[in-house]
């Protein structure tokens, strides 16, 4: 029985690293009031990055790998701060273009690297007798980091501020642009980091459409969790134990496969609407999604 | 850099606009082109050459265009009451799969099952997209409720045509019986034009035309779309309004299924096989026509040329299909972003 319920969490943290550390990246732009609806295509973008360095220079140091997811996937979230901070484009929108962008180039660029074996791929720590991938350990430091960082920096503050009510914010002197541009590029860093797991650590190889819709759960976790970073650990923990379930579920139950491919979609849409009817949704930063303009409102 | 708002923008300023956002987008698929190793010349060469410039091409763009047309026109539509339907992709396959369902299982007369096919198209792809708007109700952004249905509506898919629906002499591939005959729709000679769909959909742009600037609903529609409080006010029902407006899209994009396997498969198949992305492309063919679904005639087309293209990348250079996405995706950042060009003036130097 131990085993079993040590298996499942093990299972629910590997699982649950790549949606922690999307869902951190996601807080991290919102929480500054700019949604960002493309981590589906910053995740895919930076699994290749990652996978393409640590394939083509087997020497190379796999820093170098997860560097260059994180520096791909601020890159293309540079695209959305753009053209949502300074050219005003609708965030919702902006976002959906950025994930076709993302999912799309990956797997035109990636296609050479299909079914190439890693041969450097990183080694689990061993953490009070546990194994832990790295990035493990990282999404839940960085889970405690941002928490501190939002509640109890001055930086932090202001961030926050730019999110809850930017013309404040603004008339205090805050740069709001350059502040949530730099919230946006810090979201798509962490949401390719999150990439780099899956092709470096997870999967340990590349192949197109390898996020399989993680970077959405990843977007409705923001809302369930409430904007929170301690929370999100819990969040990414509890849809991590539920892939658990649907891969322990798969073959051995009467109730066919497709079931359990809809089913975090599924859940997504319960959980959106149970979060939804508390009035959770109302937790959302004040300016979230509004695109602000000196002199309006 | 500073925006001063224009109070009047000129319709020569919008195209204008559009014109260089479209622009902008080629050049920025180009250099993702260079990067994938390809010469941006040849790949556009191949594109235009097979689709405008011999008949074959000609007749690919519109089969392509028809499934554009009807969901397209209802997003218009959509995006003027501020609801952003992108699930159009799931609302199709259910059409698809209602329709397939009362031509496999409905025993009708001849002349009847067509007509009951588009209306059971119709149905399944209206009642998909009113689980998103009756979301809304609870504060579910409809961006993220459509997106995950669109697996939901995947994964029914195949469970049907892998499970109860499966063909009888199926082996290998996963789909089901071949419809009557009665079931198929007629095609332009050698092409899979099916023309009635295609007729359908000129009607429909046209009619929602109408409903959007002739009707009391479009009325209600537009002020709910464009100024909430004042909607609010005048006692009109926004919730009321993205019902309706579910409904109508939803179904658009359920005749679309219904066509495609009516008119060109005739049986039901994998969902990438009876959509092409069809649903994520409309986005842009309703936002090229900016909000008037009459406009989706000239815009449908156009977009039916990038699907048909993206096909001949696949075949003659071996690029994957998904190249249509970054043309997808690039082009719609580069639309939205060059809004704000189209309502304001660039002043340089700081306000």
């Amino acid at each position: 029985m131990d085993t079993l319920i040590l298996e499942a969490l093990a299972r629910a943290l590997a699982v649950g690293t790549p949606l922690l550390l999307a869902c951190l990246g996601a807080i991290l732009n919102e929480r500054a009031g700019v949604v960002n609806l493309g981590v589906e295509g910053l995740m895919a973008v930076g699994a290749l990055a990652a996978f393409a360095v640590a394939a083509s220079a087997p020497d190379a140091n796999l820093w170098l790998a997860v560097g260059a997811a994180m520096a791909a996937g601020a890159l293309l979230a540079g695209l959305h701060a753009l053209a949502t901070v300074t050219l005003r484009a609708n965030q919702f929108v902006s976002g959906l273009a950025l994930a076709l962008i993302g999912t799309g180039t990956a797997g035109l660029l990636g296609k050479r690297f299909e079914g190439l074996p890693l041969f450097n791929k990183v080694p689990d720590w061993t953490v009070f007798g546990v194994a832990l991938s790295p990035f493990t350990v990282a999404a839940l430091a960085l889970a405690a980091g941002l928490a501190f960082w939002l509640s109890a920096t001055r930086a932090g503050l202001t961030l926050r501020s730019v999110g809850e009510n930017p013309a404040a914010a603004d008339v205090l002197g805050v740069n709001v642009a350059l502040v949530r541009v730099l919230a946006v590029l810090g979201g798509g860093a962490l949401a390719g980091l999150a990439g780099a797991f899956l092709s470096l650590a997870y999967r340990s190889s590349w192949a197109d459409n390898m996020t399989a819709g993680l970077g959405w759960i990843a977007v409705a976790l923001v809302i369930f969790v409430g904007w929170r970073p301690l929370r999100a650990v819990l969040g990414a923990l509890f849809f991590g134990f539920l892939y658990y379930l649907q891969f322990r579920l798969q073959g051995s139950s009467p109730v066919p496969t497709e079931v359990f491919s809809a089913m975090p979609f599924v859940l997504v849409l319960v959980v959106l609407a149970l979060a939804g009817v508390r009035g959770q949704a109302g937790d959302a930063p004040a300016a979230l999604g509004r695109p602000y303009v000196r002199g309006e409102r | 850099m500073r925006f001063v708002p224009l109070t009047t923008p000129s319709p020569a300023r919008a195209a204008l606009v559009t014109l260089a956002s479209v622009a902008a987008a080629l050049l920025l698929c180009a250099l993702v082109f260079v990067l994938a190793g390809q010469a941006p010349g040849t790949v556009y060469g191949t594109m235009l050459r097979g689709t405008l410039g011999d008949p074959t091409g000609l007749a690919e763009v519109a089969r392509r265009t028809i499934p554009l047309l009807l969901i397209g026109s209802g997003l218009a539509l959509a995006f003027r009451a501020q609801f952003f339907n992108i699930g159009a992709e799931g609302q199709l396959l259910l059409g698809a799969v209602f329709a397939a369902g009362t031509a496999l299982f409905v025993p009708l007369p001849g002349p009847l099952l067509l007509p009951a096919m588009f209306a059971a198209g119709f149905v399944g792809g209206g009642l998909w997209a009113l689980i998103a708007a009756a979301l809304r109700r609870v504060n579910v952004n409809e961006i993220l409720s459509t997106l995950m249905l669109n697996y939901v509506a995947a994964a029914l898919v195949t469970y049907l045509i892998a499970g109860p629906w499966k063909g009888k002499d199926v082996r290998g591939y996963i789909y089901t019986d071949t419809f009557a005959p009665q079931a198929w729709l007629p095609t332009l000679s050698g092409t899979q034009v099916h023309w009635p769909t295609l007729v359908l959909g000129v009607a429909l742009a046209l009619g929602l035309q109408w409903l959007l600037t002739r009707s009391t609903f479009g009325y209600a529609l537009r002020v709910v779309g464009e100024n909430p409080g004042a909607a609010r006010y005048a006692g009109l029902k926004a919730a009321r309004v993205a019902t309706l407006v579910a409904l109508l899209t939803g179904g658009l994009a359920g005749l679309a299924g219904a066509g495609e396997v009516a008119g060109i498969h005739h049986r039901l198949l994998e969902a990438g096989q009876i959509s092409l992305g069809y649903g994520f492309t409309a986005v842009i063919v309703a936002w090229l026509a900016r909000g008037h679904p009459a406009l989706c005639l000239l815009t449908a087309p156009l977009m039916g040329v990038l699907l048909a293209g993206g096909d001949l990348l696949k075949i003659d250079l071996n690029l994957p299909f998904r190249v249509v996405d970054i043309f997808s995706g690039v082009m719609l950042l580069c639309l939205i972003s060059g809004e704000v060009f189209v309502r304001h003036r660039v002043v340089w130097g700081r306000g």
